[in-house]
């Protein structure tokens, strides 16, 4: 009942950020190569759901699931990109990823005046927030609707 | 209970079936005025809206037809250019009509080999040891459930939202599948069905499901 990893990219495909929890395996390809893959594999999943959609797509692809674990996805209107893996049973994952968004992203990276935008997230007090973020969610557990 | 599609992947990847049913048809017709509101892509293939949306004409939407004359690509079935004839002032008003497209077979060939990656990454990219590939997949307008047997052919099912008990539906097609194309002399494996007693079982089992919910599903 957990959390398992974090991705943010760009709106170019650059992976700003990766946080780990509690993954137990790895892909057995190098990390950058697993970001890319796992970016072109949402960049086809966008492009199939607004094709295969029967009516005009709004937000579109919101999260997959299977029988280990489900990958949740929001994305800002400037093309950042959350990408949360969750075991299936997680819950309303939506709004925690709004409030990662809105909470720590744009507090500690956006109002960083050290980061310059398009480059990987260095910044340490962002790692800690995030952290603490993420292990204070009641979704360390939980089912999404 | 709406679904709007079932497909059959075959374990190559190929799609072997396919039936729409309730696919609603958006279309919308209004009058326009020079200049037009709506800006236009003109491809070869097709018109269509790229910027600002109005009155139901969403971005993406395709013109289908010119004064009640409908639009073959991109010239008019009297044989004018679309182009030409959206951007003479002397010919408004015009009555437009759009429509959302709708995927032709071949596009949708193109999309299910498209979900056979897809499939493959997400048991691949798995934070934990044996897992299956896309079982869900939910967007804002439906939700899609895939399931892959022993021998990896996928069913596939286009629904609303929110349904659950769809792997029950799935199991049965699955049952049909077995039935009436597995047990057809005729039928050879990997290629497209066309067993018109599996097409008509299938249509049945879904009007049911849609009429009457999965409760009534006899094992």
């Amino acid at each position: 009942m957990t959390i398992y990893h974090l991705y943010i990219f760009d709106k170019l495909g650059t992976m700003m950020y990766y946080a780990e929890w509690n993954r137990t395996k790895k892909s057995g390809v190098s990390r950058e190569e697993e970001a890319k893959l796992t970016y072109g594999m949402l960049f086809s999943i966008k492009s199939f759901v607004s094709k295969i959609s029967p009516h005009d797509p709004r937000e579109g692809f919101l999260f997959y699931k299977t029988n280990r674990y489900a990958l949740h996805y929001m994305e800002t209107p400037s093309g950042l990109k959350f990408v949360l893996y969750t075991d299936t049973a997680a819950l309303n994952v939506k709004e925690l990823l709004q409030q990662l968004y809105s909470k720590i992203w744009v507090e500690y990276v956006v109002r960083d005046p050290l980061w310059s935008p398009g480059t990987p997230v260095t910044s340490e007090l962002f790692q800690t927030k995030l952290d603490e973020f993420i292990k204070q969610s009641a979704l360390y557990s939980i089912r999404n609707i | 209970m709406i679904i709007y599609g079932v497909y059959i992947v075959s374990k190559s990847g190929g799609l072997i079936y396919n039936l729409d049913s309730n696919v609603p048809r958006i279309e919308q017709e209004r009058s326009f005025t020079y200049p037009l509101d709506l800006m236009l892509d003109y491809d070869s293939k097709k018109v269509s809206v790229i910027f600002n949306k109005k009155d139901g004409i969403n971005v993406g939407h395709v013109l289908t037809a010119v004064n009640s004359i409908s639009v073959n690509g991109n010239t008019i079935e009297d044989g004018r250019d679309v182009k030409t004839v959206l951007e003479n002032p002397e010919n408004y008003p015009l009555n437009l009509k759009f429509c959302r497209p709708k995927l032709t077979t071949n596009e949708k060939i193109v999309q299910a080999s498209t979900f056979y990656p897809l499939y493959a990454f997400a048991s691949q990219l798995s934070p934990e040891p044996k897992s299956s590939g896309i079982e869900i997949l939910e967007a804002d307008t439906f939700t899609l459930h895939c399931f892959q047997t022993l021998t990896g052919v996928k069913f596939i099912i286009i629904s609303e939202t929110g349904l659950s008990g769809m792997d029950m539906v799935l199991r049965k097609i699955y049952e049909l599948y077995s039935d009436y194309v597995l047990k057809n002399p005729f039928y050879a494996l990997e290629m497209p069905i066309r067993c018109e007693l599996f097409e008509n079982k299938l249509k049945a089992l879904l009007e049911m499901v849609e009429k009457t919910g999965i409760n009534n599903l006899d094992k």
